[in-house]
């Protein structure tokens, strides 16, 4: 067993402690070992991806323990995708972070940043529900240290929205964990793969009930209409990049979404078969429409690139419910898009702001170096709405095609379309108001509080992500195939099953039979005692 | 027992839901404690209902599920360490405004009502 999987836990988790301890004091050594760990945490993922590119299932107990007893990480082609995704947009986010001097407005950014990205690698990389929980809390709990990072009342007012909303979410994801645990014993996803299919079709209504309450948990964190509410002030509110580095945080639950319902309750599973089509679709097309007429509607800058993210993500999710390999394959295509192009926008809002002083999209006078900004704001725009040439436009063609064979081809593609155009009559207006009709009336007040000029470093991390962006576009057929494979891999789930469940460990069922030989019937998954007792092999050990 | 520990988690849960709807910082939280309870109680259940029965297998016919123990042990922890984050949060967002609602959009007019 290697343990390269639990590196990009493992990392952050040494690399914060080691910040908070030693470099408290000294922001430059703490800037060097923050984007040092970030770095050595792209290498590490890089080699996990290329490691489970030929679509090798790795897997990691802990402490050595079998399956369905022990926690274990497991690293398939979508898992690894996402946590280089995540690590990547860290590398920049961090460099603009540094280079606009953010980290320096608060205290621990570095330290906070790091814990951060150890919960979202680790939800990304875990097999069992619970620990998935663990890691929502892990990731959440550094999130409300940054969205609060720098203060301020309006800051402090969107962190309490944010954080109580989350609460409430985790309460319900814990009822979740609860009903599944009480309904089939295990909370290993490999092992409840297995077990679900066995439920009798007159016992299912547990199930049922604990598959939409996950799902309900899942949308919370995606910000599906209409429970998205939480998310356009706190983004909004939320320092730069940290908005930017969120980004990838609303895909953590377009991640579980997809992990779980291809896996745990997959389509031609009859227990939970009409939830994709009748429930997840309408929804996404709904958070898709709101999140285009938020766009159009928004006042400031920063609100309406928060609709952006609601639209873009509804476009995901769009792609998620029309659930096949096909459609799975451009969601996650869109998926990487949109987490970039979300990032590079939530920077670019950030330069706006400096230059500016204020985000209302109310004419004012024009700023200097404005054609640097308005080009980056142009390039995002496009990307983030879709229009070619670059990945978004592509995204959204591989998603309406998918679209094309399905019963519901009239709504999806009616939706999309509308919406693509009424984001970017938004996006249109909201850059001729910003660049194009700046007019020199008055002279600007000079804001004696306004931070120094973001450094070009900063402008390096921008145009570093909106390269990323370019470079999804230009090998957009090799990250179209692979993206096809992670779906082939995702609609195949056997292969990843059996890799976490029939690998040996301590106290694997075949090692446990000869310990205690009159035990062995109750831990066969297929007795059928085990799914309505509830006494589960888990309380064997 | 199964009738008054699921009444448990129903009144817990009721109480709770109500007093998170009341929009201030102090009930919001208080109705997520609530909550919490109630979730706790909740995983126990998912165990099955076993009175004085030993959470170890040994020759004995029954016993008790230690799992959920363990999640609820983990799950008790987690929102321990949250209520007291978003305490600090919510006294910070206070003292700054001088005010506690929630709800963003409404601040200045609920501001006058309190007032009045």
């Amino acid at each position: 067993m290697t343990h390269w999987l639990i590196l990009p836990v493992m990392l952050p988790a040494f690399v914060a402690p080691f910040i908070i301890l030693a470099a408290r004091f000294h922001m430059g050594i703490q800037r060097a070992f923050s984007v040092a760990g970030v770095f050595a945490m792209i290498a590490v993922s890089l080699y996990l991806v290329i490691e489970t590119a030929d679509g090798t299932v790795m897997l990691y107990q802990m402490g050595d323990w079998a399956a369905p007893f022990g926690i274990v990480l497991v690293g398939d082609r979508l898992s690894t995708m996402m946590v280089l995704l995540m690590s990547v947009l860290a590398l920049f986010v961090l460099l603009y972070s540094i280079g606009s001097r953010w980290d320096e407005r608060g205290r621990h950014f570095h330290v906070l940043f790091q814990f951060q990205l150890m919960g979202i690698a680790g939800a990304f990389l875990t097999g069992d529900l619970f620990n998935l929980f663990v890691f929502f809390e892990i990731l959440l709990i550094a999130s409300y240290g940054l969205m609060i990072h720098a203060g301020g009342n309006a800051r402090l007012r969107a962190g309490v929205q944010y954080v109580l909303f989350n609460l409430l979410g985790s309460t319900l994801f814990l009822f979740a964990l609860g009903a599944i645990y009480a309904e089939t014993g295990t909370l290993n996803m490999a092992d409840l793969a297995r077990r679900v299919t066995l439920i009798g079709a007159d016992e299912t209504v547990g199930i049922r009930v604990a598959a939409v309450l996950l799902l309900l948990v899942f949308a919370i964190k995606a910000a599906i209409v209409p429970l998205h509410f939480w998310l356009p002030s706190s983004y909004a509110e939320a320092p730069a990049p940290v908005a930017a580095l969120f980004a990838i945080m609303t895909k953590v639950g377009a991640y579980a979404i997809i992990r779980v319902y291809t896996m745990v309750f997959p389509t031609d599973l009859e227990v939970t078969s009409g939830l994709h089509g009748d429930w997840l679709l309408p929804v996404a097309l709904l958070s898709l429409a709101v999140g285009a007429v938020g766009v159009l509607a928004a006042k400031k800058l920063d609100r309406l690139v928060t609709f952006a993210v609601i639209s873009s993500m509804g476009m995901v999710m769009v792609a998620v419910a029309i659930f096949t390999q096909e459609s799975i394959a451009s969601a996650l295509y869109y998926m990487v898009h949109s987490t970039l192009a979300a990032g590079a926008l939530f920077l670019v809002v950030d330069l706006v702001r400096h230059s500016r002083g204020h985000l209302d999209l109310v004419v004012d006078a024009p700023v200097a170096g404005a054609a640097l900004v308005a080009g980056l704001f142009m390039v995002a725009g496009i990307a983030m709405t879709g229009l070619p040439p670059l990945s978004g436009f592509i995204g959204k063609l591989m998603v309406l095609n998918a679209a094309y064979d399905g019963g519901q081809m009239a709504w999806v593609w009616t939706v999309v379309l509308a919406s693509s155009l009424i984001g970017i009559v938004g996006f249109a207006r909201a850059g001729s108001i910003l660049f194009w009709k700046a007019q020199s009336e008055g002279a600007p007040e000079p804001d004696p509080d306004r931070p120094a000029a973001p450094s070009a470093l900063s402008f390096v991390a921008v145009g570093c992500l909106i390269a990323l962006l370019l470079a999804h576009t230009v090998f957009a057929g090799q990250m179209y195939s692979y993206t096809s494979a992670t779906a082939a891999q995702l609609f195949a789930p056997q292969d990843y099953i059996s890799t976490v469940l029939d690998t040996p460990g301590k106290l694997s069922p075949a090692t446990d039979a000869e310990v205690t030989p009159g035990l062995a019937p109750e831990l066969d998954p297929s007795a059928d005692g085990a799914l309505d007792q509830g006494a589960t092999p888990e309380g064997d050990t | 027992m199964e009738l008054l520990v699921a009444s448990a988690i129903g009144i817990l849960t009721a109480a709770g839901l109500y007093m998170v709807m009341r929009l201030r910082t102090f009930p919001v939280i208080l109705g997520i404690a609530l909550l919490t309870y109630a979730v706790n109680v909740f995983l126990f259940a998912a165990g099955r209902l076993t009175k004085g029965a030993p959470p170890i297998l040994r020759d004995v016919a029954t016993y008790a599920d230690p799992l959920p123990q363990a999640l609820v042990l983990t799950a008790i922890v987690i929102s321990f360490g949250m209520t007291a984050v978003v305490v600090m949060i919510a006294l910070g967002a206070f003292l700054g405004t001088d005010d506690d609602h929630i709800d963003d959009e409404t601040g200045p007019v609920a501001k006058g009502e309190d007032a009045r």
